[in-house]
């Protein structure tokens, strides 16, 4: 199959030309024993110690455009289903992987795309056991959509959850809040804006792999649709409390707050697919603070918020000047197909 | 950030406040505070976020005035619009916050759900260049707005009408700063005693859409940008003018707006518009001489013109809605008894609900605590 050759509704049909895609180009970018079986389902031997138990997450991708400053749709379609294995306290071990492809995608495109998530499940230690691959015909797609779920183990003891907030944890954000959100916005708005955007779409088991082992973890989100509003509002339902947050303390990159100033956007409802909402006790939160900082993937890591007894609404911002507003959910879709 | 920390940087904020306290404290006393209107609603929008109305002494107010173009948007707008978009090969380009305005018969984020062609834009450009790409689709283009946003609109008719578009079409429903307010002033109950000028449509008209306010009605008028030194600056300049019993229009926003404006955009609006005989506003009826419609010579880009059914009747107004007292500065958003109940920003009943620039969606959005205490 010559490298320039273009997706065909023939490549999805389960006859030989799906075979040759697969075995050519697709199952030597996932080398490994479980997906070499061919058989229809992937054979998992899962011993799970005592007190240990399964994760399991399944999501979807459609982002548009396909590649971006800092990943694309196939590091993505990995990073983002880790993530949410990993905000649970699992350490990810499986993922599969779907594919719905556009007729005319170009086969090199999707090879690249693939070698991305390929690359990601690698270096995460996780192997890609089971898959699937559909063509659709033009215009019944954009490109490329992906789904992956994801299996991981949750040590025991381990049990991070929104049932154990109360009043006074205190909010820890892992990084700088909206690169994703912006990025793909000035991609496809294709602004030349000064400073550089690039979408902070990484595994988080690295960091939450050493936050773990701290005690006063509570509770993890991966700041993603929505921004970091999203999650507030989140935590704050689960828990039936309300959040201070303090607008000062928010890490926001210069860049992406000047798009934001630029459009009039909240950096606070904008996507990230690399951060996380760390909920901890309030004795623990410096010490944990300090750990995260220590971390390439923590290293601008912020206290922003304490959870304080439920407050006629549930989120608060206090502002510059200190004077407290309100924060309201995300109404409607910001941006559709952001991951 | 520049441009921007610097009209932030608290220790700045909190000198100016420190300054208006002092020139307030100096006022003539009196039983009712000093009422001042901000006319536009990117002010609102700022005042709401940064709380820079929490940080005024309790003998200063602001009153949130009528210059959000979505909010005074009628219904029967979003209605054509949504009839225009329900056309085949028709694609309706709309800016981000006018999709969400409710018409009699939903909103067109609504009508785009049912299938009907409606993308969002971020001005009559990208509207432009989808007309260019797409020959076989009718692309209109919903021009709403103040001075503000009229040249933009008149560039991309210009640029329509060199290149020979003729699927490029505009919806247009711009309006003028200088009407509502005159019909804010007429009412002889009103009661601010000052107005925050609108920087943006400044940069465009210059002062004179404002001279008549100290003129005719002994009120002074600043200019005012839109960051929070730049409004509490103002708010200080309008005390000044009011301790010193003066009345004139003072620009504050020296940095984009001048007295003169911007005649290039001025004379390409001039060009491609006329004044319509008379403009419904949401909240207010019908204004004469309010806003602007395509010059003959435009008329072909008329979308207004592919529509089959006759001018639609403005919807009532519901009778205990409140909008009027609260752009007249009678009366505060919470305290409206359909505010929060009958009338919120995924429903609003009244104009001022309607945008996250309307007075009472600002308040419905921020100021939930103290909504809800009826305070």
């Amino acid at each position: 199959m010559p490298a320039d050759k273009r997706l065909t509704l023939a490549h999805g049909s389960g006859g030989e030309p799906m075979q040759r895609l697969l075995q050519e180009q697709i199952l030597p970018l996932f080398d490994n024993a479980a997906l070499a079986g061919l058989e229809d389902q992937a054979r998992l031997s899962l011993a799970l110690g005592p007190g240990e138990r399964l994760a399991f997450t399944s999501d979807s991708f459609v982002v548009t455009p396909l590649r971006f400053p800092g990943g694309n749709i196939g590091s993505l379609a990995a990073t983002g289903t880790l993530n949410d294995l990993v905000v649970g306290g699992a350490r990810p071990r499986y993922l599969s992987c779907a594919l719905i492809i556009e007729e005319g995608l170009p086969l090199a495109l999707l090879r690249e795309l693939l070698a991305s998530l390929a690359e990601e499940a690698r270096t995460a230690g996780v192997q890609v056991v089971t898959g699937d691959t559909k063509v659709v015909p033009k215009g019944a797609a954009d490109g490329l959509f992906i789904n992956t779920s994801g299996i991981g183990v949750i040590g025991a003891g381990i049990d991070p959850g929104t049932h154990r907030l109360h009043p006074d944890v205190k909010l820890i954000v892992s990084g700088p809040v909206g690169d994703h959100g912006a990025t793909i916005l000035a991609c496809r708005r294709e602004l030349a804006l000064s400073g550089d955007l690039t979408s902070d779409c990484a595994n988080l088991w690295p960091l939450v792999d050493k936050m773990l082992s701290e005690p006063g973890l509570l509770a993890m989100r991966d700041v993603t649709r929505g921004g970091l509003n999203a999650v507030l509002h989140e935590f704050a339902a689960a828990a039936n409390l309300s959040i201070e947050i303090d607008e000062a303390a928010l890490p926001v990159r210069p860049a992406v707050r000047g798009l934001c100033e630029l459009l009039g956007l909240d950096p606070l409802q904008l996507a990230c697919e690399g951060r996380l909402l760390a909920a901890v006790e309030a004795g623990a939160a410096d010490r944990l603070l300090q750990q995260m900082r220590g971390h390439p993937l923590g290293e601008q890591a912020a206290i922003v918020g304490t959870l304080v007894p439920r407050r006629t609404t549930p989120v608060i911002l206090r502002g510059l000047y200190g004077v407290e507003r309100s924060l309201p959910p995300v109404s409607g879709e910001l941006l559709p197909r952001i991951c | 950030m520049k441009y921007v920390d610097e009209f932030r940087d608290p220790q700045v904020v909190q000198r100016m406040v420190c300054e208006i306290a002092a020139t307030a404290a100096r006022l003539p006393p009196r039983s009712q505070p000093w009422q001042l209107m901000e006319v536009c609603g990117g002010h609102t929008h700022a005042i709401f976020r940064f709380g820079l109305d929490r940080l005024l002494p309790d003998c200063v107010e602001f009153v949130h005035g009528p210059g959000c173009p979505v909010c005074v948007l009628p219904e029967s707008v979003i209605d054509q619009a949504v009839a225009l978009s329900q056309r085949p090969d028709t694609l309706l380009c709309s800016y981000g916050d006018a999709v969400r305005v409710p018409g009699t018969g939903g909103s067109l984020l609504d009508a785009r759900a049912d299938g009907a062609g409606v993308e969002v834009v971020y001005g009559p450009r990208d509207a432009l260049e989808l007309a260019r790409r797409r020959p076989a689709s009718d692309v209109v283009f919903l021009a709403i707005g103040f001075e503000t946003t009229a040249p933009a609109t008149a560039l991309a008719l210009q640029t329509a009408r060199r290149e020979g578009l003729r699927n490029f079409r505009v919806l247009c429903h711009l309006v003028l700063i200088e009407p509502p307010l005159r019909a804010l002033l007429s009412d002889p109950e009103l009661r601010i005693d000052g107005f925050l000028g609108p920087g943006h449509v400044s940069l465009v008209t210059g002062t004179r859409p404002f001279d008549f306010i100290p003129a005719e009605y002994r009120r002074p008028v600043v200019i005012s940008g839109f960051e929070p030194v730049d409004l509490l600056q103002s708010v200080w300049m309008l005390l000044r003018q009011l301790e010193q019993d003066e009345a004139r229009v003072e620009l504050q926003y020296r940095r984009a707006a001048s007295t003169a404006g911007n005649r290039t955009a001025r004379a390409a609006i001039d060009e491609v518009f006329e004044p319509a005989p008379a403009t419904e506003w949401r909240g207010l009826g019908a204004l004469p001489h309010s806003g602007l419609r395509l010059a003959p010579e435009y008329r072909a880009f008329d979308a207004a013109e592919l529509l089959t059914c006759t001018a639609p009747v403005p919807a009532e107004t519901d009778p205990r809605c409140g909008c009027a007292k609260v752009l007249s500065g009678h009366m505060k958003p919470p305290v409206c008894p359909l505010f929060g109940r009958e009338c919120t920003p995924a429903s609003p009943r009244g104009p001022l609900m309607v945008s996250s620039e309307g007075a009472c969606a600002a308040w419905y959005q921020y100021r939930q605590e103290t909504a809800d205490a009826r305070r």
